[in-house]
């Protein structure tokens, strides 16, 4: 077939229009939410003293980080999920998460004494945090990687792990309403492998499905 | 033509226009021709291979160009990321000792009609997607004319051309 061949066949299919990204990512994200909610809600629960816990600001503190991390992620794999996206330029908007994580463990390091340390990041829930970060997240961070799939990324690994950082994001942000452990010290450790965790899986995925 | 008129172009096009639209993908693979010629000069590339491989990526991922940009940078990012993959293809397949070959290729060359990727991929679709994208392309059929030669309704012939062109799209250097 000629290429002035291939033409008149491409350009005899022009009417069909198709999902624009803003709508794919968009409808994406709504149901990663609403799946994350169902599933944190039917399985875990916000923590009962939840009033209180809001009244302090390490509890605040957590989702300051993964609402962050959530939305500094999906902004990212919005712009890698096209063809030309300047990588080298739209990269660091990613930092500003562990920057702000950083920044509070510097502070909870300042103003607790050394003794309790180990206790502050060890906690309580360790495993819990490291079973249900991905289990709630495993859910949206497919719907993710499907709007994933209907973009072109040039660089399908990295924009699947920013997909992933999306989802273990929203995923720790249900998370952090049920656990008790408030230390920026716990957050860094266990919430980082278990996004870490869902991180990797959508890189894995994405190299699979959101080839073109 | 420059980037903004191949941006207006492109804008009509996806509003459903086939002429614009072919229109467009003849100017695209213009550029894409003289970009890929430069690249595949040393390689056992055929630059033409590259063109068709990008057009039907633009086609299946049109919807990935923001309207209110450029177009340049878009459609070079497809053909890069389209002569990336035929160049990782080439370097998996088995090298042969060219000299063997010198005399034998010579002849061929001149003899043999060009070896299309793309009819490689035409070659794995249904017989019914096979039918209607060959009458379209190859023997220029409208889609009303492609209807009435292959006696389907012209629903179901876009519906063919449509799934075709995305299989091939798919399969495209796959074999």
């Amino acid at each position: 077939m000629e290429t002035r061949e291939l033409i008149k066949a491409l350009s005899a299919d022009a009417r069909r229009s198709r999902i624009s990204m803003r709508a794919a990512w968009s409808s994406a994200v709504l149901a990663a939410v609403a799946l994350a909610a169902a599933i944190f809600f039917a399985l875990l629960g916000a923590r009962p003293d939840i009033a209180d816990a809001a009244q302090t600001f390490r509890f605040l503190f957590k989702f300051g980080v993964t609402v962050a991390l959530a939305a500094s992620a999906f902004g990212l794999a919005n712009i890698l999920s096209r063809p030309e996206a300047d990588v080298r330029r739209s990269l660091p908007r990613i930092a500003i998460a562990p920057a702000l994580l950083a920044a509070g463990v510097i502070a909870e390091l300042a103003v607790t004494p050394p003794d309790t340390w180990s206790a502050r990041l060890v906690g309580t829930n360790s495993l819990v945090c490291l079973t249900f970060i991905p289990l709630i997240g495993i859910g949206p961070l497919a719907l993710l990687l499907l709007a994933l799939r209907h973009g072109a990324p040039s660089h399908p690994g990295l924009a699947g792990a920013v997909s992933g950082l999306t989802a273990g994001g929203l995923a720790a942000t249900f998370y952090a309403a049920h656990c008790t452990d408030d230390s920026p010290l716990f957050v860094a450790t266990w919430y980082t492998i278990a996004i870490a965790i869902l991180t990797l899986l959508g890189a894995l995925g994405a190299t699979r499905i959101a080839r073109w | 033509m420059d980037d903004s008129d191949l941006a207006r172009l492109f804008r009509t096009a996806l509003a459903g226009d086939e002429r614009a639209y072919g229109d467009f993908l003849q100017a695209a693979a213009e550029l894409v021709r003289g970009w890929a010629r430069r690249r595949t000069a040393f390689g056992g590339l055929d630059p033409e291979d590259i063109v068709q491989e990008t057009l039907l990526a633009i086609h299946v991922k049109r919807h990935t160009w923001r309207t209110d940009g450029p177009v340049a940078p878009w459609l070079y990012a497809i053909a890069k990321h389209k002569l990336v993959d035929a160049l990782r293809r080439l370097g998996r397949q088995p090298r042969v000792d060219i000299s063997d070959l010198e005399g034998q290729l010579a002849v061929e060359e001149a003899e043999s009609v060009r070896d299309w990727e793309i009819d490689r991929a035409l070659k794995t679709l249904t017989p019914g997607q096979r039918s209607v994208v060959t009458a379209i392309s190859v023997e220029g059929r409208t889609i009303a004319e492609a209807a009435r030669s292959l006696d389907m309704n012209e629903t179901a012939v876009r519906v063919a051309l449509h799934r075709g062109l995305a299989a091939i799209a798919r399969r495209f250097g796959r074999d």
